[in-house]
């Protein structure tokens, strides 16, 4: 059982879309005001990512359920530059923009379940899952 | 043969309408027409393609300024671009078929009616298309300065503290802004304390961090010291799961704890007055 909807990353404002569509959906699934803002964070720094790194993208939202637990999965794929050290974006601190380097490590604890795929050259995509509890 | 179109349009004009606004609600995206009183869809509807033809009945090249009245009576209708759209279709679609119908339309002269009909249709499809582009640049470019216009300003509370309130999403412009007018209005109020209050941001990602570090930072530079006031319960936590050390920061959950704090630094208090 699954529902779909997602947001084409361009500029700058269709991060707020897609943030905005996270917090529907998050709201709609029954999450609490903290975990809708744990959830829109995580989808402000996937789609800010897609918008600085792979100048485009896209971000679909999920509503799962699995093992009698209702989630939400955020997807943010793209087909930009690809991520050439995995281990390395995942430290704290790790940015090539100047940025805080705190966003994608950052998404991993906000989120249950984290996964990224990244080929150099072809791109990007990052699953992540917050359950319902 | 203007004339015969236009003649033979208005003679039919109730069984046009009839087929059009059975056609307009069969627009599955569009809700309009469910929500209108009938005899308001009449109304509006005969209103439509009176403009429609109304260039048809004067000469072959279209009246600009009866193309400017039709467009600016249908934007009024406040229908969706798509509706217009549409509706421009069908109406265009049953003439024809009425045309046809009635004889006026046969295969020696189809040909010759498509290009009239077609410089009939295209100049309303195209002023509509032009006005509703233009509508939405000037709404998009209100809302901008609007939005800049409550972006962030620095405001003198008391002596030697002022605050800027945040309220809304903060892209990079914004950010620009906030920074500028926070380095601005500690030198001209002769501020110590700046509160910066977050209340009304609905989301605190790292970017948004990262840029109130840096005007801390900035203010710092200039001699004063900033505060980071109106931190919601859910944000704290998504600030502390996103691992940003507010470390050289003053951080409270409400503006007037915020305020409090900055009285103390500036070695003053409120007290109350007995009568
Ligand atoms: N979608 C992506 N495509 C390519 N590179 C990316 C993508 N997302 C993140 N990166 C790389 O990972 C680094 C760390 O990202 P993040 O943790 O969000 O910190 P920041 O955005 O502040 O640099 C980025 O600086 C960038 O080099
Ligand atoms: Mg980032």
């Amino acid at each position: 059982m699954e529902c779909r909807s997602s947001v084409d990353i361009f500029t700058e404002w269709d991060i707020v879309a897609a943030r905005q569509l996270g917090r529907n959906e998050a709201k709609s699934i029954g999450f609490g005001t903290v975990d809708q803002a744990r959830i829109t964070t995580a989808i402000s720094e996937l789609a800010r990512n897609i918008y600085l790194y792979a100048g485009k993208g896209n971000i679909k939202i999920e509503r799962t359920y699995d093992n009698n637990q209702y989630g939400i999965t955020i997807i943010a794929s793209d087909e930009g530059p690809g991520i050439a050290d995995v281990r390395k974006v995942m430290n704290d601190g790790y940015s090539t923009s100047g940025g805080l380097g705190a966003g994608m490590p950052g998404v991993r604890r906000l989120m249950d379940e984290f996964n990224v795929q990244s080929e150099q050259g072809v791109g990007t995509t990052i699953t992540a899952v917050k359950w319902l509890r | 043969m203007n004339k015969k179109m236009a003649k033979c349009i208005h003679e039919n004009l109730d069984s046009i309408l009839e087929r059009w606004e059975y056609r307009m609600k069969d627009v599955e995206e569009e809700r309009f027409f469910h929500f209108m009183p009938d005899e308001l869809i009449d109304k509006t509807s005969r209103e439509f393609a009176e403009l429609m033809t109304s260039n048809l009945q004067y000469s072959e090249a279209i009246n600009p300024e009866k193309l400017a009245d039709f467009t600016e009576k249908v934007v009024r209708f406040g229908w969706s671009i798509k509706f217009v759209n549409k509706s421009i279709e069908n109406f265009s679609d049953i003439t024809f078929e009425i045309m046809e119908e009635e004889g006026v339309i046969d295969q020696s002269n189809v040909r010759e009616y498509m290009k009239t009909f077609s410089k009939w249709i295209s100049p309303h499809r195209n002023s509509i298309i032009d006005a509703y582009a233009v509508e939405w640049e000037r709404t998009v470019k209100l809302q901008r300065i609007a939005l800049q216009e409550l972006s962030a300003s620095l405001i003198p509370v008391f002596e030697k503290i002022s605050v800027m309130p945040l309220v809304g999403t903060i892209d990079t412009e914004r950010a620009k802004l906030i920074m500028e007018n926070i380095l601005d209005g500690v030198v001209k109020q002769r501020a110590e304390v700046v509160l910066l209050d977050i209340t009304g941001v609905p989301v605190v990602d790292t970017m948004v961090a990262h840029h109130i570090i840096q005007a801390a930072d900035a203010v710092r530079l200039i001699g004063a010291k900033c505060m980071l006031v109106g931190i919601r319960p859910e944000i704290a936590q998504t600030i502390v799961a996103l691992g940003i050390e507010l470390k050289d920061f003053t951080t409270t959950s409400t503006l007037q704890r915020g305020m409090q704090e900055a009285l103390k630094l500036t070695n003053r208090k409120i007290v109350e007055v007995e009568n």
